[in-house]
């Protein structure tokens, strides 16, 4: 940054230090209020008693027990199908002497602009069969159109250098993407990785869309059963479920907490990645 | 053995001094690539190009037990339905002003948030601020719709501390008039520090000479942020509208869902919430295709809008 002096300078800094301030205080503290309920003895809206039951009492539930398990299924095994079927693709389009390569990328940039809607959606994976079951929640949205095009630019980073010498030691297009292109950009595959994960683990829509069998919920859908059920019962989205019995309010803070965890654990990794703008490559096609 | 026998082949016709230039040689050398396209190609083509054809299904009576070839076509049928219904205009106002005030008030706080970022010197309360504000982003709808509930429901944080100062209680999430607020407030929460990522990246690239010259002439800092780093920034944030322009209409559907119930539809029922609701819920599926078909032609109308203003003014466009 450039070096200004001068008491209006110094002015600016102490407003602007103080507006930052409290934009971190808004973004932390919901959350960290959420936290310290979880925690709380009582029923009250103010903090008490330290106590570990709500915990207690959810890690008792077969049923979060089971919304866990499917939710950590699906975030794990489509994250990496969803990284195979990335790169995969995007490697191939990386390659300027692939003939056809121009029209398929102008049809997933017509994909990302342009979308047949909600309902034909449904009747596509109704129709390959995938309603209740665990592929509704990993397959429609197997492939993000534009973490394909970055990806693509990603790998046309890879210096062709290095390709060709592959290439005259006598490794072909396969083995050039196994041992040259994918070792080189694994912390990029890495971060894609990690936000197909989030986005998998957050994923609330399929869901309820997709699937109808309670045994299946992945764990949002019991979050929102019992957070938003619980504190108001005749939302929209309140109206779907089975009866869900009252829950008390640190009971779900601690849900909140527990299915939120996950990503908190993998933030640390995800930031060192987004903050050297690995995903931010081009916005453009 | 299939390994070595292709790299032979293919190591000769990339050395001969003329290169073949017939396509059906190119391609041929490029098999392997098609090979690797396949599972993604598949995928567009069912999941996002089939649905395209399933819109026809709005110029028919679908009916899901005889299926797209035999149900009966009635053309424009469910459009003038929807033209005329009386929920068109409050679906059409709703999403209009939820995306509005987004492009108004949270647009804007992105671009303000990242110039002050940019101002800040001292590199570790720079990454401090930035880890903290970026972490709601990752948080789920579901997660901070529950946090809405616990903190502005009946019996929530912000109606324990009003009674206290001798506020009476405010019921926020069944209120017409704390509806959009209320949205419009998750989302500064939720994406408010996510938004400036783009922008800081291109405020790192601005040139530092470009400063050094304006103190030179005695440039105020407020001059300096007016002059130089805004319009450094222009073109990204001229793409960024374009972007926002063309997802205008696609509000989180996961979010207004979550936030809706029968005492705030009136201002809160969306396209996207309707066609869950009539569509997949009530089972008008042709009418529900309909109102979706209407919304993702709108939303591709703006960005070619958008795309050609952005060409007129002189910037590059996305496409």
């Amino acid at each position: 940054m450039p070096i200004h002096e001068g008491f209006l300078s110094r002015l600016a800094d102490i407003l602007i230090y103080t507006i930052l301030g409290l934009a971190s205080a808004f973004a932390i503290l919901p959350f960290i209020y959420v936290l310290v309920n979880s925690f709380s003895a009582n029923e009250t809206v103010f903090p008490t008693e330290f106590t570990l039951d709500a915990y207690r009492y959810i890690l008792s539930t077969d049923k979060f027990i089971r919304s866990m398990g499917v939710s950590i299924y699906i975030t794990v095994l489509g994250s990496v199908l969803s990284l195979v079927v990335t790169s995969f693709m995007a490697y191939a389009l990386s390659n300027r002497k692939v003939p056809g390569r121009q029209p398929v990328l102008m049809l997933v940039l017509f994909t990302i602009l342009f979308s047949g809607g909600m309902i034909p959606t449904y009747f596509v994976v109704r129709a390959v069969g995938m309603i209740d079951t665990y592929w509704a929640l990993m397959i429609p949205g197997l492939l993000s159109g534009f973490y394909l095009i970055v990806m693509k630019d990603f790998f046309q980073n890879v210096p062709d250098e290095l390709k060709e010498a592959a290439e005259i030691d006598g490794c072909h297009e396969v083995g050039i993407f196994f041992r040259v292109v994918l070792p080189l950009s694994l912390p990029a595959m890495a971060a894609f990785g990690l936000f197909y994960a989030v986005g998998l683990w957050n994923q609330y829509f399929s869901a309820i869309i997709y699937i109808n069998d309670s045994n299946k919920w992945p764990v949002q859908v019991l979050l929102q059963q019992v957070v938003v059920q619980a504190s108001g019962s005749i939302g929209d989205s309140a109206s779907m479920g089975e009866n869900v019995s009252f829950y008390g309010q640190s009971v779900r803070m601690a849900v909140i907490i527990v299915s939120t965890v996950p990503i908190l654990c993998v933030y640390p990794f995800l930031q060192k990645h987004f903050a050297k703008g690995v995903l931010l490559g081009s916005v453009k096609g | 053995m299939k390994t070595g026998a292709i790299a032979v082949e293919k190591g000769t016709p990339g050395k001969a001094p003329f290169p073949s230039s017939s396509l059906r040689k190119r391609a041929w050398k490029a098999r392997w690539y098609y090979v690797f396209m396949i599972p993604g190609i598949l995928y567009f083509l069912i999941f996002k190009i089939a649905p395209m054809w399933g819109v026809l299904m709005s110029f028919q009576d679908y009916q899901p037990s005889l299926g797209m070839l035999k149900s009966d076509w009635v053309g424009f049928k469910h459009f003038e339905r929807l033209f005329q219904s009386v929920d068109f205009w409050k679906l059409f106002r709703n999403t209009f002003l939820l995306a509005f005030y987004n492009l108004a008030i949270y647009f804007p706080i992105t671009i303000v948030l990242a110039l002050i970022l940019n101002e800040v010197r001292h590199e570790t309360y720079k990454r401090f601020v930035q880890t903290l504000v970026y972490i709601p982003h990752f948080l789920s709808w579901v997660v901070v719709a529950g946090i809405t509930y616990l903190l502005m429901g009946s019996e929530g944080l912000i109606n324990q501390a009003g009674q206290l100062i001798g506020q009476g209680r405010i019921d926020f999430l069944y209120s017409t008039d704390w509806f959009r607020p209320i949205i419009m407030l998750q989302i500064i929460w939720k994406d408010g520090g996510w938004g400036t990522i783009i922008l800081l990246a291109a405020l790192a690239g601005v040139n530092m000479s470009l400063y050094e010259a304006a103190k030179i002439d005695g440039a105020s800092r407020m001059r300096m942020m007016w002059h130089i780093t805004l319009p450094s920034i222009r073109s990204v944030i001229i793409i960024l509208l374009i972007l926002r322009l063309g997802n205008f209409m696609d509000l989180g559907f996961e979010q207004i869902y979550l936030m809706l119930n029968p005492l705030n539809r009136e201002v809160g029922e969306v396209f996207d919430t309707y066609v869950f609701r009539v569509g997949i819920q009530q089972g008008q599926f042709s009418y529900s295709a309909a109102v979706g078909l209407f919304k993702s032609v709108i939303g591709l109308v703006l960005v070619w809008l958008a795309n050609k203003l952005a060409k007129k003014f002189g910037e590059e466009g996305i496409y």
